[in-house]
């Protein structure tokens, strides 16, 4: 490659960011205009490692991450162009030390805001290393054929239109970046388009100048006319029709200075560009395009015969026999991107997964329907947000009252259970909250906490098979089965449990049926006759208020059956008591408590002398 | 620099600055009470609205006593002045002062550091004051190329010779201001002029212009600084604080400047480069006194924010007719985005216009387009329908048509 080319059909860069999409649109040129070989050969990613996967055509491919610039030089040393997509807190850092490097020899700093001071010392290090830097503030540039910088030329469908995947005669420079594309579009539209475009960005001082790139066009012999966008403020311009003037520029240049509506704005107003702002009256708009226009330059009277003038000159210069008739090659297809063809209407797929009860894919996430901010401002509380989230109801008061009173009565019953032992052994052993707590919810089942579900499908299966409270009692000592939810270690009929007591009250009060409970409680009469701790108890208690609550809510005996069986209402228990694991938890931790070791002198040893042999 | 020159001259030299900034709002009269050395010493007054050369426009006032300077401030405060610079000239209104001890001195140093894109310059002369211009011939330079620090030069022999005992002084002052240039990024630092008494540096009139992309780096060096408005630039109106609320609340930009609330051509342009050139051509062509305002929106910009600054304009662009009943333009433009999804930034504007068709029609508004870039395809047809759909004379243009075309299109059509 000759020293004024920066890239050709080989060139291999990396992009510093996480910007697969740029590297995608990278890629899709570079399959279009046929090059043999991807031109990203990787990511730099402080942020971590592994790969992307990013389409070659219709094949997908891996490309590797590197967490440093030192890491992926080593890794490829082939590469030497840089994307540079940091921000401008870190852009200038990375963009030295990777001028720094042996491989790297040109750099493009995507980032606007880096201070003016670190670009210069940029652009200075990049004179004494023979180096090239493009930007701050730029999308950066396009050489059709051979590479293209990141988000440069828009889409695909804008590079097929404008014929940017062959290169053409002119050798394009712009300030600004967003207006490279418009000026590439007016290159193709009045000439056989450009051999290579780019914006230098519109700070102050950019790494290099319009000028930098003009003499580097000045010494390829495949460009035979230069076209140059310039801007109010700086004193670009002024160096350029000084180069024309000195004869280091001599082929044909079409130059517009913008930013002639200055003078009739009032005080300085600050246009979107940093550097665009006249200083001085020698670096308006007026007076560079002059000082271009009587160096020799080719200058318009407006924007608006920009094109014109561009086309002039190349028709000339096709008449004089400089440019030669270039043939069109063909362009291979490039797949539409999925998500493109889905927003275009022309695709469509089965999808893997449904979800009924919440989306987050709106502005405003939602449970069932109801925004989030909407949950918190009416006041749905946990109860409400349980209806919305498991019931996929918008539940009246009373029932999101009654949830959350059983939250409350089954957070906690003490160390000793089973759960809760289990999570206090688990903390102890040094282990974090979710191991703790997991090792106390994987004892919840049949005989821990499950008589909410148990007592809930017995009872219900005695009142739905018309069972009379002692028919039950009795079928279910035939069937030789407890009756979950009966009987208490403490309280009796005359000692009765309180919390009990609330939950009926408030049932009694609220629900407008209650038929499960008035089952249980007769049965209640039944059994209290033989032992009179064989009470209605807690679990037993949540088990038919909840199956009463649902048939309130209008759920049909078979719909409750099928909730039973996916384990609902062990759900409430698991959710309630899960506080109290956590409770157990914290407490542990904050008393530093040591490893838990069972005391010998608990256990019963009773192991045979020997094993029985088998043999 | 009162926090600064110390570290940077290794505690050699220090700068006690007793200055007040009076603006509209300042209560002249609190003013002694708040700051009691304006009673006891002798005083200067000066506008601070990032001009120079206040010397020779008659706007220093030096040497006075605290009733006198504020029977001065009183007598400027809000009035319109024109001042000469070297750019030219600018009309503006005077709202702050500065009013700072008056230091009696017989030698007025000048010193001044500059920007340029391979080197840094320092400027010195003995001859400093308000005439500095004209004994520039006095003044010698010492450039600091890029990758070099003010230690590897000479500062002392680049001074002149007439310093005599204080070169050293000098020379060492200079070095501690140029490492806090350096330091704080500035782009500009002028003292002029500057006094030395009793061996150590007395300031006493200084330019200076700071790069406001390094405020990340420089948050906690700069303190709360607010970079004022260029002098001579209205005060915002409404609408003009409004975008610069919106422009401020996400990543992409919003600009607006009102020219002219008669003009009859309204520029709805996306990007900064391509503003910049609807602007010139409506000029260029002539029609300047048309030109209502200066403006651009990019950066991908939400549907709603595209909504809420298309909204602002036409509410200005339809306040009143024409006097003479001649047709509006809408110019919205652009050229072809790199990634500015068109139909999407498109949607904010029709539903702006749709909100504001009636205001148009009666205004006598006719709106012309021209935009390219990805989904442009479907951004220009749902333009050309929403024209029909509301009866309002819409010319929709894409990339196969010169990007100002639609200027000449409008400006010729009268």
């Amino acid at each position: 490659m000759e020293e004024y080319e920066l890239f050709d059909r080989n060139t291999k860069a990396f992009i510093h960011g996480t910007q697969e999409r740029a590297a995608q649109r990278m890629l899709d040129f570079d399959y279009l205009c046929q090059r043999d070989e991807p031109s990203v050969a990787g990511f730099i990613t402080p942020t971590g490692g592994g790969y992307y996967k990013l389409f070659w055509g219709t094949k997908e491919i891996r490309l590797p991450r590197y967490t440093s610039i030192d890491q992926a030089v080593k890794a490829h040393p082939e590469a030497d162009v840089m994307v540079n997509f940091a921000s401008e807190r870190s852009s200038a850092e990375s963009t030295m030390e990777a001028l720094e490097t042996d491989t790297i020899r040109t750099v493009i700093m995507i980032a606007e805001g880096v201070p003016e001071r670190d670009t210069r010392r940029i652009a200075a290090l990049a004179q004494k290393k023979k180096k090239w830097v493009i930007g701050p503030a730029t999308v950066g540039g396009i050489k059709p054929g051979s590479f293209k910088i990141g988000n440069a030329a828009g889409t695909m469908e804008n590079i097929k239109d404008t014929r940017l995947y062959r290169p053409g005669s002119v050798g394009f420079v712009s300030v600004s970046g967003g207006l490279s594309n418009e000026g590439y579009n007016i290159c193709h539209r009045n000439s056989d388009g450009i051999y290579e475009g780019y914006a230098v960005g519109g700070d102050v001082y950019p790494a290099t100048t319009l000028l930098d790139h003009l003499l580097r066009y000045e010494q390829n012999p495949r460009i035979k006319m230069m076209v140059c966008l310039g801007e109010v403020g700086g004193t670009d311009e002024l160096e350029i029709a000084e180069a024309i003037r000195s004869g280091r520029i001599t082929k044909p240049l079409v130059a517009w200075v913008t930013g002639t509506c200055a003078k009739m704005l009032p005080g300085q107003v600050q246009f979107g560009h940093a550097g665009a702002k006249a200083d001085a009256a020698e670096t308006s708009a007026e007076a560079k395009n002059r000082a271009l226009r009587e160096a020799g330059a080719i200058v318009p009277q407006s924007f608006d015969d920009f094109g014109e003038k561009i086309r002039e000159t190349y028709e000339q210069l096709k008449a004089e026999g400089a440019i030669e008739p270039l043939e069109e090659p063909s362009v291979p297809h490039i797949p539409m991107d999925y998500r493109q063809a889905v927003a275009e209407g022309l695709v469509r797929r089965p999808t893997n997964f449904i979800s009924t009860i919440c989306d987050e894919t709106g502005e405003i996430h939602n449970y069932c329907g109801v925004p989030i901010d909407e949950v918190i401002e009416k006041g749905y509380g946990i109860g409400g947000v349980i209806g919305l989230l498991w019931f996929k109801k918008d539940l009246p008061p009373y029932v999101r009252e009654f949830i959350e009173m059983v939250l409350q009565i089954v957070a906690d019953h003490g160390p000793a259970v089973s759960g809760a032992h289990n999570t206090i052994v688990t903390a102890r052993a040094g282990k974090g909250l979710i191991e703790s707590i997991i090792s106390g919810i994987v004892t919840i089942g049949p005989r821990f906490g499950g008589a909410v579900n148990g007592a809930a499908k017995h009872f219900t299966w005695g009142l739905e098979n018309n069972l009379l409270p002692r028919e039950f009692v009795d079928a279910m000592k035939a069937k030789n089965e407890r009756i979950q939810g009966i009987g208490h270690r403490i309280h009796s009929v005359e000692n009765p449990d309180e919390r009990v007591q609330i939950m009926i009250n408030f049932a009694r009060k609220h629900f407008p049926r209650t038929p499960l409970l008035d089952y249980a409680l007769a049965v209640q009469d039944v059994t209290t006759m033989k032992k009179n701790t064989l009470i209605l108890n807690v679990d037993g208690c949540i088990g038919v208020l909840c199956v009463d609550m649902l048939k309130n809510l209008g759920y049909s005996d078979q719909e409750i059956k099928e909730m039973i069986d996916m384990g609902f209402f062990n759900a409430l228990f698991i959710l309630g008591r899960t506080i109290g694991f956590m409770g157990h938890y914290f407490d542990q931790k904050r008393l530093k408590t040591g490893l838990y070791r069972h005391p010998w002198d608990d256990i019963l040893y009773d192991v045979p002398d020997r094993p029985e042999k088998v043999e | 620099m009162a926090q600064a020159l110390p570290e940077f001259s290794g505690g050699k030299f220090t700068y006690q600055a007793d200055v007040v900034l009076i603006g509209p709002q300042t209560d002249l009269d609190n003013v002694p009470e708040e700051h009691p050395w304006v009673k006891k010493a002798k005083l200067v007054a000066k506008p601070d609205q990032l001009f120079g050369k206040r010397g020779k426009n008659n706007l220093l006032y030096v040497n006075k006593s605290w009733g006198e300077v504020k029977k001065w401030i009183q007598e400027r405060m809000n009035k319109k002045v024109t001042i000469t610079q070297t750019t030219g000239q600018t009309t503006g209104v005077l709202t702050h002062f500065l009013v700072e001890r008056f230091v009696p001195h017989d030698r007025e140093y000048y010193v001044a550091l500059t920007t340029h894109r391979d080197h840094d310059t320092i400027h010195f002369s003995t001859q400093g004051g308000v005439d500095i211009e004209e004994v520039w011939d006095t003044v010698v330079t010492l450039g600091i190329p890029m990758l070099s620090s003010i230690e590897e030069m000479d500062v002392e022999g680049f001074l002149p010779d007439e310093l005599g005992a204080e070169k050293t002084t000098v020379a060492e002052f200079i070095t501690a201001l140029y490492k806090l240039f350096v330091d704080y990024h500035f782009t500009y630092l002028e003292l002029n002029p500057f006094t030395l008494q009793k061996g150590s540096v007395v300031p006493l009139d200084a330019v200076a212009k700071l790069d406001d992309y390094a405020s990340y780096q420089c948050a906690e060096k700069w303190g709360k600084i607010k970079f004022p408005q260029s002098f001579g630039m209205p005060q915002p109106t409404g609408e003009e604080d409004y975008v610069a609320e919106l422009d401020e609340r996400t990543g992409a930009s919003l600009k607006l400047t009102l020219l002219n609330l008669q003009g009859r051509v309204w520029n709805l342009v996306a990007g900064g480069g391509a503003s910049v050139i609807y602007a010139d051509t409506v000029v260029d062509l002539g029609f300047a006194e048309e030109l209502a305002m200066y403006g651009e929106y990019s950066g991908d910009p939400s549907t709603e924010l595209t909504y809420e600054y298309t909204k602002t304009i036409l509410k200005l662009m339809t306040k009143q007719k024409d006097p003479q009943g001649r047709p509006k333009y809408l110019l919205i433009g652009g050229g072809i985005a790199n990634f500015t999804d068109v139909a999407k930034t498109f949607t904010g504007i029709i539903q702006a216009i749709e909100e504001y068709a009636d205001h148009l029609k009666k205004t006598n508004v006719k709106i012309y387009v021209r935009r390219g870039g990805p989904n442009y395809k479907e951004g220009l047809a749902k333009m050309r329908k929403m024209g029909e759909r509301l009866g309002l004379p819409v010319e929709v243009y894409g990339p196969e048509t010169h990007m100002t075309k639609i200027v000449s299109m409008a400006l010729e059509e009268q």
